[in-house]
């Protein structure tokens, strides 16, 4: 008891200074009145109601939906969507194609970001790859989506020669399992510009001291090249994983039917389809969310040791 | 061992004074790949890149039926009589420039302002900032879209529902890429001294802003807009479910009934937003250094 009341006096004690030093903070700069404050304050007040409706009401809306019924009573009963053989079928091939194809991009991106490392940081290689990286990563979506097509589609040139070894291309880029080439295809590029920065931060004086102490290009990589580099590896895999999981547009573009999540949402959005369920994209929003949740602290903590050789 | 010390000593400069060129120097030891080894991986990944790329471009030069190469689907495109066949499509671009104009303003009007008032003013105000505006990259735009789906719902009776007022969600998709350039050159600068050297010359705060702050962000304004139209051009999530007729779902819609004029305008979008972004690292080069950014 006698405890209790001790620190509640010393954290009020503590933040009493803290307070001071705020308000002393405020008009230090141009002894402004204190009353101004209000004033300025407002002028934060334009975009923060625009990211309280479009941004804060959407993403709670998305969240808590799940957890009410059709008539707004809070209910646990919308979970048994995740029940659904379907549903769970399309999370788990959200999460094996975004695995893969991120581990797949991720050691090509990684390779093209060494490669890279031996031109020059403010050449016209660099730039272009730059360039074409961000196009690729961030906005193909459905456009690369109609790459594939024709690449893989009907009597395309590589549609004919793999038909000759009896296997068909054009059916197999309309399954879950042909996504992973243009997950792929947007995944190295995502590596390279997730990735380069750390490469860049390896500098060339740690080659030269394991080269003066008598090392081999071996023994860089492996006591100092990879452990300094793991970190932003991983955490490059990572955003190379929640980037597939949470893309839409080239999968909507390919397989209109449905097959992972983003799809699932889509659908149980447009149409109702589980029966006794209310708000079932609400759920699988919130399945997504806890996901990324994950994914986003695991990279947070990489990131902090990739940062520590980035200074 | 003296094959391994031998490798790094050919490149070194026997006078012992720094060779004029490190880059080759530094080939046999250390990260970096030889030229050699570098340009063959390059090369490699960029041939098989490029496969995609290029069987589209040959694909808008093939003729329905038949074999050889003909330019009737570049033609179909401009030819008058065939407007009709897209006139979806051209409501789709002009829907998309439409909304790129607002989103720009959107960013130009809301989050500058607040971005320039917690810079100068309430530099505590910076992390939530900060936070907010990089959100939007770790929510997946589907599930925003499942909260836009009840917002757009009453929306809709205060401002109806014409492809304009998906600016407004855009514009949350917007805000990382928007952010990070402007964020970027504000940290090259010192704002406040800026501002106070222009205060204490008898500037008022509009003036202050207007011929000091703004110009001086001009690089940073300039690249995040040029990231906004492209982020607008390629949006197609949002468009989709809400069931607007926008650049990508009018193509998503042409490519069933007409792929090669699809295939044509995607790889004319792609190449142009290519040149966007090449002014975006074009800007950004230019003049002072650009502090390393990373994505989040």
């Amino acid at each position: 008891m006698i405890d209790t009341t001790a620190s509640t006096t010393s954290v009020a004690g503590a933040t009493a200074p803290a307070a001071g030093a705020e308000r002393a903070d405020a008009r230090g700069a141009g002894g402004r009145p204190l009353r101004r404050r209000g004033a300025g304050w407002l002028g934060f007040a334009p975009f923060g109601v625009y990211v309280l409706l479009f941004l804060a009401a959407p993403g709670v809306i998305a969240i808590t939906s799940g957890f009410f019924d059709a008539e707004g009573r809070f209910t646990l009963a919308n979970f048994a969507v995740l029940a659904d053989e379907t549903i769970a079928q399309n999370f788990w091939n959200s999460i094996w194609l975004s695995a893969v194809s991120a581990v797949i991009s991720a050691v090509i991106g990684a390779l093209v970001c060494w490669a890279l490392s031996s031109a020059r940081p403010d050449g016209l290689v660099r730039a272009a790859v730059d360039s074409a990286s961000s196009v690729f990563a961030q906005f193909g979506g459905v456009m690369l989506a109609f790459a594939f097509i024709a690449t893989f589609g009907a009597q395309t040139l590589a549609w004919n020669a793999l038909q000759t070894v009896g296997f068909d291309s054009s059916t197999f880029l309309y399954s879950v399992a042909g996504l992973l080439l243009p997950y792929t295809y947007f995944g190295v590029p995502l590596m390279v510009l997730a990735f380069m920065p750390a490469f860049d931060g390896l500098k060339p004086q740690w080659g030269e001291a394991v080269a003066t102490l008598g090392g081999t290009r071996l023994a860089f990589w492996r006591r100092v090249g990879l452990p300094v580099l793991a970190p932003a590896f991983f955490g490059s895999l990572i955003l190379l994983f929640a980037n597939a999981f949470s893309s839409y547009a080239t999968a909507a573009a390919l397989i209109s039917q449905g097959g992972i999540i983003t799809l699932a949402i889509r659908q149980q959005l447009t149409s109702e389809t589980i029966v006794g369920v209310a708000n079932s994209a609400g759920v699988l929003a919130l399945g997504m969310v806890v996901i990324m949740a994950v994914l986003m602290s695991l990279y947070a903590v990489l990131d902090r040791r990739t940062r520590r050789w980035q200074r | 061992m003296t094959a391994a010390t031998a490798a790094p000593i050919a490149g070194v400069d026997p006078t012992g004074t720094t060779p004029p060129s490190r880059r080759p120097a530094r080939g046999r030891y250390g990260a970096v790949p030889s030229r050699a080894t570098g340009t063959v991986v390059l090369v490699v990944v960029g041939v098989l890149f490029a496969i995609p790329l290029l069987s589209m471009a040959t694909f808008t030069l093939r003729p329905v039926s038949g074999s050889g190469l003909t330019l009737v689907h570049w033609a179909a495109l401009f030819d008058p009589a065939q407007q009709s066949n897209y006139s979806d499509l051209f409501a789709g671009i002009q829907n998309s420039l439409i909304l790129a104009v607002i989103v720009v303003a959107i960013v130009l009007l809301l989050l500058v302002p607040a971005m320039l008032l917690a810079e100068l003013k309430y530099p505590r105000v910076h992390r939530v900032l900060e936070f907010v505006c990089l959100l939007p990259i770790t929510v997946p735009t589907i599930v925003l879209v499942v909260g836009f789906v009840p917002v757009y719902q009453v929306l809709q009776g205060v401002v109806g529902s014409d492809p304009w007022t998906l600016s407004f969600a855009i514009g949350v998709i917007v805000l990382p890429y928007a952010y990070r350039p402007i964020q970027a050159n504000i940290g090259t600068l010192n704002l406040t001294t800026l501002t106070e050297a222009a205060r204490s010359l008898g500037a008022s705060w509009p003036v202050a802003v207007w011929r000091i702050v703004l110009p001086n962000l001009r690089r940073g304004l300039i690249s995040s807009c040029l990231l906004t139209v492209s982020v607008v051009l390629g949006e197609f999530t949002i468009a989709n479910v809400l069931s607007q007729n926008t650049f990508q779902t009018a193509l998503l819609l042409l490519q069933q009934t007409d792929p090669y004029v699809g295939a044509l305008l995607a790889l004319a979008a792609l190449l142009f937003v290519f040149v966007l972004l090449v002014d975006v690292s074009r800007t950004r080069s230019i003049g002072g250094r650009r502090p390393k950014k990373r994505k989040s």
